[in-house]
């Protein structure tokens, strides 16, 4: 057999989900039901931009300007809004910010409600079965497998987010962070611990 | 929505199909063909329906039963009914078969 042609004779075949996607693609663009430059833009919007960097904007200003955490504290949204950053659908979002009593952690048991447009696409853990059967049932347990062990007397508060409303926890300001500015700051500020499964760092 | 650009890190989602599927739906719901609650709701009886035989892992499992809740919810409204998504998945199937390696794949209309 000669083999200066090809391996693949023809193309290689998508797997079947890739292929009932596409299906469904092709038949609502001809329909009219969606228009491909609004998916573009919708895939390069979750893909290229948005992310927990914009979280962690939202967190180092409420730790750097009193103003902006009690703007934040009275409406959320309209504080995020300020730093233009806000949702594609309109939903709400409620800043739950830690105190040394508080601890807030969010789930959604519904099935993975999330503020995309601070944090971007979930990770896959906060979508397992797992993380949303266990969150609100044994938070304590869920937060040591993250290496996460709160002082005794601090509660935690699980917050049940829904497709209306999505929880943005604000961390505790580590110590030793006086000096710092606001991206500095950000640079503390985890994709977890705007999530309650995690804690702000510490300065290097 | 600000314009900077997201550090790179780890990949939103694991395979391009599952962010197209994404795409999709949020530009379904964009154009009010459905709510975002009504979304939520449907998947999240999918979900629980999937997830009662074995826990889901928040993958390969949980992007299946969007699919299965998108191909549902269109199905019902006629949207995409089952016939013709399977029509089209096959005209897909066929196309990519029969395109030799390094052409573009395209279906006929």
């Amino acid at each position: 057999m000669p083999h200066d042609h090809h391996d693949h004779p023809h193309s290689l075949l998508p797997s079947d989900p890739a292929l009932r996607v596409k299906a469904l693609e092709t038949i609502l663009t001809r329909k009219g039901l969606v228009d491909p430059a609004a998916l573009d833009a919708i895939l390069e919007t979750y893909e290229k931009k948005v992310g927990p960097h914009l979280g962690a904007r939202v967190v180092a200003r409420a730790w750097s300007d009193p103003a902006f955490m009690a703007a934040l504290r009275q409406d959320s949204t309209a504080a995020i809004a300020t730093l233009g950053i806000s949702g594609r659908q309109g939903e709400h979002v409620v800043a739950v910010e830690n105190t040394p009593e508080t601890h807030n952690m969010v789930v959604c048991t519904l099935c993975s409600c999330y503020p995309w447009p601070l944090l971007g696409i979930p990770p896959a853990w906060y979508k397992s079965d797992a993380y949303r059967a266990r969150a609100v049932r044994e938070p304590r347990k869920v937060l040591a497998e993250f290496g996460v062990t709160l002082p005794e007397g601090q509660k935690v508060r699980v917050w049940d987010s829904t497709a209306e409303v999505r929880y943005l926890v604000i961390p505790m300001r580590p110590e030793g962070t006086e000096g710092l500015d606001e991206a500095q700051l950000a640079a503390l500020v985890s994709r977890d611990s705007m999530i309650g499964t995690g804690l702000a760092g510490a300065p290097a | 929505m600000t314009t900077e650009t997201a550090p790179t890190g780890t990949a939103p989602f694991d395979e391009p199909w599952q962010a197209q599927l994404f795409a999709l739906t949020v530009a379904l719901s964009e154009a009010g063909h459905f709510s975002w609650p009504a979304w939520t709701e449907a998947f999240g009886a999918v979900l629980k329906d999937h997830g009662a035989a074995r826990p889901l892992d928040g993958q390969g499992d949980y992007w299946n039963a969007w699919l299965v809740t998108l191909e549902h919810l269109l199905d019902g409204s006629g949207w995409a009914a089952r016939d013709e998504a399977e029509q089209v998945r096959a005209l897909w199937e066929d196309a990519y078969l029969s395109t030799p390696h390094g052409k573009p794949v395209r279906i006929a209309g």
